[in-house]
This record gives structure tokens, C-alpha cells and sequence, in this order.
């Protein structure tokens, strides 16, 4: 998710200063998304030079910086795009099992499983904090379903690989990974 | 707190000769008082078998299995079906709620059926759907209710009479998974108030409530996989 748009969205409730921002961002997103003031100011500083953002004088000392209606603009255009659903062009987790396939001494069932239990924890990780958050922090339940039905997924996807390694023929094990690369012809 | 479902050694087979099935593979497991469990695995994994056994619906081909310290084998019928009414709870994923009985006639007639006078058993039910959120349907059939609704009044029947173990079989199936995850979010509070519930299901979403997530996977249990040396870097995040 893009932090300039974020920013974009926290100031379309009005003029703010950047610590403010910083701690509206952990907290609109369950402290899942930590960034540093640094990166604030960053964003910030390309928002004001893109005309999005300036700076508001009336926050006195502080420097408080208010949505532009380029800016107001931007956020409305960027929420109704379309967002890539392309999967990653080369998924770790995707290499790791089709290689373990051909790793001597190494069962890649065993190496589905322990990912399986990793993913698992993961996903009650993420429960416990949509469990322990307000009942009305919609936001939060939201951004954490998203993490949650991603995972399930890639959980739907190892358990689909498992039944697929323990269904192959003996003979076959060794076969899966190497067929690329015995008939690179084949994959060009 | 103390283990309110025991499982040892237990395996099931079904059928003989060719037919024969093994459902269940020398599965040990315990569930504790304030602990949701739950069940994980493939359809035919022996899930809902696991979960009749431990209920005492169903007798293991071997293996014990023990319930708030009783060992139900050799136990009379009569006994079992006590032990049935009075510890554990269960919940369907369809519900199985009597139609022609109102929320709270549903609720109330496991105790009556247990010899408690109506007027007392009515007004235990109607604290149980209380607690659930439903004081404003105890007059209502299950008809009249919504999905969400059935099952809150179905868990109130499991729980009713301080029951302890609550056994409950993709409770969330014929629910969108929002009111699912209201319903799994209550039977978390009841394990963590006051009982033992295991889960079973398909749905990692809700299996994620749980302080326990096992997999079934052909007939066998397994909570842990101890990865094989030579493995660990395979496990790294950012490994080549």
C-alpha cells in the first residue's frame, strides 16, 4: 500500500502536523505499519513539491499541512483504481517448495508442513489482534481480514501442494523440478 | 486448570476385509478447561469421527478416551448418556435445532430431559441466551430467526447446566464469515470463561481463534512438525 495516499486520506480530514500523522497511521492500522518520522517528512516533502499538500500556517509552531485540491483529486482517483492483482513474478515461498523437491535429505512434504504451521501462526497472530481491539474498530478488522484471507490462501495453496507430493508416484519424485531444467527447449 | 477431554491410543475402523477403513490412527490429544482446540484437514480426514468419539456417540475400535476424569469405556449406557447431558455440549453445523420449540424451549430441554422441573430449566435457558445476546428471542422459533441467531441459540443449548466440553462441528458452515467469526469469537469466550471446546473445521480464519491448531491428515494427529535437519534454511524468511 502506497504511505503517500495514506497520508493523503488521513489529511482529507483536515490540516495536521506529522507526528500526529505517524501515530493516525498505527493506529488506523493496528500498529501493523510502523514508520518512522523520517519517512513522514519524506512523503511529505514529495506531496508538497507534487502540489498535493502545503503547508497551513495556522498550526503556530508546529508545521501543519493540509490537502490541496490536486491533492483531494489524486486520493478520490487512486481509491476507485484498480489495484494489481499480479502475483509476485517470483514467489519465495512458491521457489522454496518446488525446490526442495530436489534437495537431497530433504522431504519436501516435511518442508509444506513446517510452512503450513508458520502460516497458521501467523493467522492466529493476526486474530489476536482484531480479538483484543475494540468491536467498533472497523478499520482495524478490515485491514486485518485482508492479512488473514491472504493467508488462508497461501494455507489452501500448501495444503493443495501436500496432496499433490503425497498422490505422485515414487518414481516421479525426483522428476518434478527437474523437468525445466533437463529440457530448457521445453520452457523457452 | 484440569484436562476435561482425554484421547489415548484412540484408532477407528470402519468396515471389514477390503471395505475396511481406518478412520482414526492412534490419536492422543488433551483439551483442558479454558482451552479452544481445533481441528484441521482435508474432508474424510476423520474429523467429525474424532469429535463423535470424543463425545461418546461413537465407541473407538481401541484406545481410551476419558471425559472430566471418566474413562467411558465400560461405562453403562445409562451412565454415558448422563455424562452426555450433563458435561458435554455440542454444536452442529446446521444448527439441529427442534422447530417446533421456541429458543428458550430449546435451550431448557436437554436439562428437563436431565429431570430438572420446567419453570427452573426455562429459566436457567433464558440466562444462557441472555448471555449470548438473545434475551429479546427467547419466544422466537427457530424459523423466525436468522442464521447467526440459530447458532448463538444452539450454543446456548451446549453450554446450558455448566457444561464443560463443548464439541462443535464446523459451526460456522452455513454462515457468512462474518457471523462466523461472531460465533467462534463466543466459543472463545466460553473456553476462556469456563470449559474445554474443540473445534472442528475447514476454515483457517476460524481455526485461528483457537490457542491450538491441529491438523487430521489421514487419520493421523499432528499438532507440531519437527522439521528434519538440513531444512532449517529452507525456513528462513529472505533465503535464497
Amino acid at each position: 500500500m502506497s504511505v503517500r495516499h495514506a497520508l493523503l486520506a488521513l489529511l482529507s480530514q483536515g490540516p495536521t502536523y506529522a507526528t500526529r500523522l505517524r501515530l493516525d497511521l498505527q493506529q488506523r492500522t493496528g500498529e501493523l505499519w510502523e514508520l518512522n518520522i523520517g519517512q513522514i517528512y519524506t512523503t511529505l516533502q514529495r506531496l508538497e513539491r507534487d502540489g498535493l499538500v502545503r503547508e497551513d500556517d495556522q498550526g503556530g509552531d508546529t508545521r501543519n499541512f493540509a490537502l490541496t485540491a490536486s491533492g483531494r483529486d489524486e486520493l478520490d482517483r487512486w481509491l476507485l483504481t484498480p489495484a494489481s492483482l499480479d502475483t509476485p513474478p517470483r514467489d519465495e515461498l512458491v521457489i522454496k517448495v518446488l525446490v526442495a523437491v530436489d534437495v537431497p535429505g530433504v522431504d519436501v512434504v516435511d518442508v509444506v508442513l513446517a510452512h503450513r504451521q508458520q502460516v497458521v501462526e501467523a493467522m492466529q497472530a493476526f486474530t489476536r489482534i482484531k480479538a483484543s481491539a475494540d468491536s467498533d474498530d472497523v478499520a482495524l478488522a478490515i485491514m486485518v481480514d485482508a492479512e488473514l484471507f491472504r493467508l488462508e490462501g497461501i494455507l489452501r495453496w500448501l495444503a493443495a501442494a501436500e496432496v499433490r507430493l503425497l498422490a505422485r508416484p515414487p518414481a516421479r519424485a525426483t522428476a518434478i523440478a527437474g523437468d525445466g531444467a533437463h529440457h530448457p527447449e521445453v520452457v523457452r | 486448570m484440569s484436562a476435561m477431554l482425554e484421547l489415548h491410543g484412540v484408532t477407528k475402523v470402519y468396515g471389514e476385509g477390503a471395505a475396511q477403513v481406518t478412520a482414526l490412527r492412534d490419536i492422543d490429544l488433551t483439551v483442558r478447561v479454558g482451552e479452544l482446540v481445533a481441528v484441521m484437514g482435508p474432508s474424510g480426514s476423520g474429523k467429525s469421527t474424532l469429535l463423535t468419539i470424543a463425545g461418546s456417540l461413537e465407541e473407538p475400535t481401541s484406545g481410551t478416551v476419558v471425559v472430566n476424569g471418566r474413562q467411558l469405556a465400560g461405562m453403562a449406557y445409562d451412565e454415558q448418556a448422563h455424562l452426555r447431558r450433563t458435561a458435554i455440549g455440542y454444536v452442529f453445523q446446521d444448527f439441529n435445532l427442534l422447530p417446533g420449540l421456541t429458543a428458550v424451549e430449546n435451550v431448557a430441554m436437554p436439562l428437563e430431559l436431565d429431570g430438572m422441573p420446567a419453570r427452573r430449566a426455562q429459566a436457567v435457558a433464558r440466562e444462557a441466551l441472555a448471555g449470548l445476546g438473545l434475551t429479546e428471542r427467547v419466544q422466537h422459533f427457530p424459523d423466525d430467526l436468522s442464521g447467526g441467531e440459530r447458532q448463538r441459540v444452539a450454543i446456548a443449548r451446549a453450554v446450558v447446566g455448566d457444561r464443560r466440553l463443548v464439541l462443535a462441528d464446523e459451526p460456522s458452515g452455513a454462515l457468512d464469515s462474518v457471523n462466523g467469526e461472531s460465533i467462534i469469537r463466543l466459543l472463545a469466550g466460553i473456553a476462556a470463561q469456563r470449559a474445554a471446546v474443540v473445534v472442528v473445521t475447514h476454515d483457517a480464519k476460524l481455526a485461528a481463534w483457537a490457542d491450538r491448531v491441529l491438523f487430521l491428515h489421514d487419520g493421523r494427529l499432528s499438532d507440531r512438525v519437527a522439521a528434519p535437519s538440513g531444512v532449517e534454511s529452507l525456513l528462513e524468511p529472505g533465503a535464497p
